[in-house]
């Protein structure tokens, strides 16, 4: 368990963060620019100082303002992947990796340097010095100095904020791998939904320095009140599917969901594989019976749970396929020439080249990593 | 150039040992001031960096006559010294590379405080997350870091050290063999009739030590600037 409840003020700010997550899989912080999520992580890393308050770490007190606890940065043993990869430039990339490594005791060394390298593919840059790395390498160089601290949480501030798409790309794949076999709970800020849709298990919503909401992603990105938060343009909803069949003729990938089947453009994975599919609100239509002769392939039939508050020209619908959430954005002048209301059966018309590869991330068990927390 | 003379020789190599000295001294203590200057907030720093600078603004002469006020048998530090470990610093080639050193440190502490303000703290604050102590993160980052500051410092305090003549000649006076480092044999030399021919070779010797000494921090500063980048 990670709890934290910290009050503090940085300029503008207020900080007043309280929660409680488990401290396993992926924990996202997610929040816009200046709403206090790297204050946070620093807080709990120990490179800021709260003004009152109290983390807690599986059962170590790593703060205390009351009882006068406050572990050194060095003493937490919480492994810190910056933003701006912070390697040390008049030491090899060798050096860099083993920097923390060497300062952890011998028995407690779970991971090691060739684990490290064969993991993040470094074996060609060891020689070399950060100043001689590309952007996507310095970052996968800074990822694994931090695992061979042999953390006990592993903090991530936007490590692929500064990033192009194809250098994301390169290290995204890196990351989900760590969850599937290192067992190390990661705590991930950023601001960007589709990596979080990609990565994250349970998400920390902030705005203005306060918590807003705390929970399993899929429940929080389905909330109709916290779309303000989610952000209006990436408001979505995100599926769990697995993959059912692939079409080699037109090159098109099925996954089924509770709601029924998807068709999405070909995807290089196995049958059976666990698939987190967003889906954005603004690429849902809706029709009061199934249309026919029509280029959309996934017609998903719906029941409307929610509407939401109509801010014209547009309205925001909830649709429960089967148990699972969808959202569809439309205008509120078709809201009315529809006569839709909740509890109203529908269908959802989702263009297959719309759905959001770029959040399309693997689901390992999860529930492997929930069985092992403390 | 002809064979050096004994005495040639001799201030020279004299000079070499008061400015080896001088530096080798002053260098933790020039960390520690360009530390507590580039890094802490303190109350008195300004106060602190006055008097660092000081021999920087004051005629050499007054700061050799304030260490033999401080530092003579009879001064409050001196008879101190001479009464606890047998010390006595003036007309010594001690007491000459304790003037040097004072008169350089103002140099040596300039470029080191650069230095370690161009270190970028989040490289520290990184180290500390993986495990370094401060103690730590200062010897394995930021002092390599600031390497070619700390050299850059040494080597103009070994030049100015080199060079010292008022505050030397003040304290140490200008005794052959002990305290006559090079400017003050040239001195002497200009003093004596028929010494210019003495004095001018003197003065090439001064500039081949200095260049020897600059080219030296430069072929230095080369190689730690290939390793930083390469």
């Amino acid at each position: 368990m990670l709890e934290i409840d910290v009050s503090h003020r940085l300029g503008q700010l207020k900080l007043e963060a309280s929660f409680t997550c488990r401290a396993v899989g992926i924990t996202a912080l997610f929040g816009r620019s200046g709403a206090g999520k790297t204050s946070l992580i620093n807080m709990l890393a120990g490179l800021l100082r709260p003004k009152r308050g109290r983390i807690v770490l599986r059962g170590q007190t790593l703060f205390d303002s009351q009882r006068g606890i406050d572990l050194p940065p060095e003493q937490r043993r919480l492994g810190y992947v910056f933003q701006e990869g912070r390697l040390f430039p008049h030491l090899s990339v060798r050096q860099n990796l083993l920097y923390g490594f060497r300062r952890v005791p011998a028995a407690e060394r779970r991971i090691g340097l060739d684990q490290v390298v064969g993991l993040l593919g470094v074996e060609d840059l060891l020689a070399r010095r950060p100043g001689a790395l590309s952007g996507g390498e310095k970052q996968r160089v800074a990822l694994g100095r931090a695992l061979l601290a042999n953390p006990r949480l592993l903090l991530m501030d936007e490590p692929l904020a500064a990033l192009d798409q194809p250098r994301k790309e390169e290290i995204l794949p890196f990351i989900e791998q760590l969850k599937a076999e290192l067992d190390l709970p990661i705590v991930y800020v950023s601001h960007s939904m589709p990596e979080i849709v990609r990565l994250a298990d349970t998400l920390v919503l902030i705005s203005n320095g306060r918590i807003e909401a705390v929970g399993p992603l899929e429940e929080l990105t389905s909330r109709l009140d916290l779309r303000p938060l989610t952000g209006r343009y990436e408001a979505g909803a995100v599926l769990t599917t697995t993959v059912a069949g692939q079409d080699k003729m037109f090159g098109l990938t099925e996954l089924r969901f509770a709601g029924g089947r998807l068709k999405v453009p070909h995807l290089n994975l196995p049958l059976g594989q666990a698939l987190r599919v967003r889906i954005r609100a603004r690429d849902v239509s809706i029709a009061l019976s199934p249309p026919e002769n029509i280029s959309i392939l996934n017609v998903i039939p719906c029941v409307i749970q929610e509407i939401g508050e109509e801010k014209s020209p547009q309205v925001d619908l909830q649709l429960s396929a089967g148990g699972a959430p969808i959202w569809a954005r439309i205008t509120a002048r078709s809201r009315a020439a529809l006569d839709l209301k909740p509890g109203l059966q529908v269908y959802a018309l989702i263009k297959s080249v719309a759905i959001d590869r770029q959040s399309l991330g693997r689901r390992d068990d999860i529930e492997r990593f929930l069985a092992e927390d403390d | 150039m002809p064979e050096l003379t004994p005495l040639e020789i001799e201030a020279l190599g004299l000079s070499l040992r008061v400015a080896l000295w001088s530096v080798a001294v002053s260098l933790p203590f020039g960390l520690a001031v360009a530390w507590l200057l580039g890094r802490r907030e303190f109350y008195g720093k300004t106060l602190l960096n006055g008097i660092v600078h000081l021999p920087l603004v004051l005629p050499p002469v007054v700061v050799g006559y304030l260490l033999l006020l401080l530092l003579g048998r009879q001064g409050p530090l001196g008879s101190w010294l001479y009464a606890t470990f047998g010390i006595s610093l003036p007309f010594t080639w001690e007491g000459a590379a304790l003037a040097a050193a004072v008169m350089a440190f103002p140099l040596m502490v300039r470029a080191m405080r650069l230095s370690i303000e161009a270190v970028d703290q989040n490289l520290e604050t990184a180290a500390r997350t993986l495990g370094a102590s401060r103690l730590g993160v200062f010897v394995t980052i930021t002092l390599p870091l600031m390497l070619p500051g700390i050299l850059a410092g040494a080597v103009l305090a070994f030049a100015r050290s080199l060079g010292e003549f008022g505050a030397t000649i003040t304290f140490v006076s200008n005794i052959p063999g002990e305290t006559r480092t090079l400017p003050l044999a040239l001195y002497s030399l200009i003093q004596t009739p028929d010494g210019e021919a003495g004095a001018l070779r003197l003065a090439v010797l001064s500039v081949i030590v200095s260049l020897a000494a600059l080219a030296a921090s430069e072929v230095l500063a080369r190689r730690l600037r290939a390793r930083m980048s390469g």
